[in-house]
């Protein structure tokens, strides 16, 4: 199918991206690498008036001071996947990148473009919420920080107002930590049927499960009991996920599939 | 501020400069078919499942399907047809033929392209790293076996071990 008509503008600095969502409101939408948004846009499932294009603004990109590994939301996916600091102070998201979609859309799409639109089969949302990120927020009044278990909130919803942008996360580096992301799909690079981001770092154990319902969800059930044993852990499971059903897999198939990946990924955090 | 629905570009094409006014609602892939009567790229499922559409653009596959025209003001777009010319993928393309990797030839153009960036950036890659390569295009006549033996024999007889 075609693209309803819209308008495009390319923002040429965040005073002028700022002023353009304030003029239109609820009638614009943001563009990035635009893999989700275009998409939606030729299936009709979208009708914006005005797409304002944010690809040529200045990014933070990938940086790293000693503590804090920071990454800006216009990076493009295939840069997650092979950039050296991110592999060394974030492997949980080296991991999680290979995954997204496939070569040809991680080229062009987005960090800040899934993390703003929270599909719940999205793999950054879950590692931004079990490696404890903080997620920094723009607007005309300024910036904001907020904790990444308290941006998402729901199937394609998140915390950010109209007129205001995601810009960047900032992740803390945890040398000692030890991470694995995993997901089973159809096919490699199509949308998970479950995902699981785990993150152990001395103090404590994260699972954060993806593509279960409606956007990121932690297991904190599973990881309380997984000091005695994976039978155990799996067995917590269930208090922690309430699974969807759809075409791809029934809401019992998911939880089995759930909790296949809850044990691959324990021994892999463990051993 | 009064909205217009058209936006023109500068762009270079297969080596050309193109100057053009385009309806923002246009894809890449339309772009080069309807305006520039480029007919090697195709679109297919037209929501960046399929792969058919795959393209470069600054250098990097993409899928023309999903970006628009009017965002690629100062880009670099090379189409299978500049690929062709350039000779860069002739090796790549006679092995498809030998292999007998196509049969409708739909999703060619765009199987070309993802291999071609494949064998730049992996120039040995094994049959696994091939497939997951190649995942994002979907070919319904030949059942990708004789696909990953093209690829794999061009990568051969490029770096003969």
């Amino acid at each position: 199918m075609k693209a309803p008509p819209f308008a495009y503008v390319r923002a040429t600095g965040h005073e002028h991206l700022f002023a353009l969502l304030a003029e239109h409101g609820d009638d614009a939408r943001i563009l990035a690498g635009g893999q989700s948004l275009v998409a939606a846009l030729n299936l009709r499932l979208s009708e914006p008036r005005l797409l304002v294009d944010i690809t040529r603004l200045q990014d933070p990109g990938v940086t790293f001071d000693g503590h804090t590994l920071t990454i800006g939301a216009l990076v493009r996916h295939a840069e997650i996947a092979r950039h050296p600091l991110i592999r060394e102070h974030a492997p949980l998201l080296h991991q999680a990148a290979q995954h997204v979609a496939h070569p040809a859309i991680r080229n062009r799409g987005t960090f800040g473009g899934s993390l703003a639109l929270n599909d719940p089969a999205a793999e950054y949302p879950a590692c931004m919420v079990a490696l404890g990120a903080t997620l920094r927020l723009r607007s005309a009044g300024g910036t904001r920080q907020v904790p990444a278990a308290a941006f998402f909130q729901g199937v394609y919803t998140t915390v950010l107002r109209p007129g205001e942008i995601l810009e960047a996360a900032e992740i803390r580096a945890a040398p000692a930590a030890r991470s694995v992301f995993l997901e089973l799909a159809r096919r490699h690079g199509d949308y998970a049927m479950v995902g699981l981001a785990a993150h152990r770092t001395p103090e404590a154990l994260h699972l954060v499960f993806m593509a279960v319902g409606d956007g990121p969800t932690a297991a904190p059930h599973a990881a309380a009991a997984s000091p005695r044993g994976l039978a155990a852990a799996q067995e917590a499971l269930a208090q922690d996920l309430r699974c969807s059903g759809d075409t791809q897999a029934s809401p019992a198939t998911r939880l089995h599939l759930a909790r296949v990946l809850l044990g691959r990924a324990l021994h892999q955090v463990q051993a | 501020m009064t909205l217009s629905l058209e936006t023109d570009i500068a762009l270079t094409v297969n080596g050309a400069p193109v100057r053009a006014r385009v309806q923002a609602r246009t894809h890449l892939v339309d772009f080069l078919r309807d305006e520039l009567g480029l007919t090697g790229s195709h679109a297919g499922c037209e929501h960046g499942v399929c792969g058919a559409c795959t393209i470069r653009v600054d250098g990097l596959a993409v899928r023309g399907c999903l970006v628009l025209a009017a965002s690629l003001d100062g880009s670099t777009v090379d189409t299978i047809e500049g690929l062709h010319d350039s000779g860069a993928i002739a090796d790549l393309q006679e092995h498809f033929h030998v292999r007998n990797a196509l049969q409708c030839g739909f999703c060619t153009a765009g199987m070309l392209v993802s291999a071609h960036e494949l064998l730049q950036s992996d120039p040995t890659p094994t049959r696994d790293a091939i497939r997951a390569h190649m995942s994002g295009n979907y070919c319904r006549c030949t059942g990708y076996q004789a696909i990953v033996d093209a690829i794999e024999a061009t990568a051969r007889a490029r770096h003969p071990a």
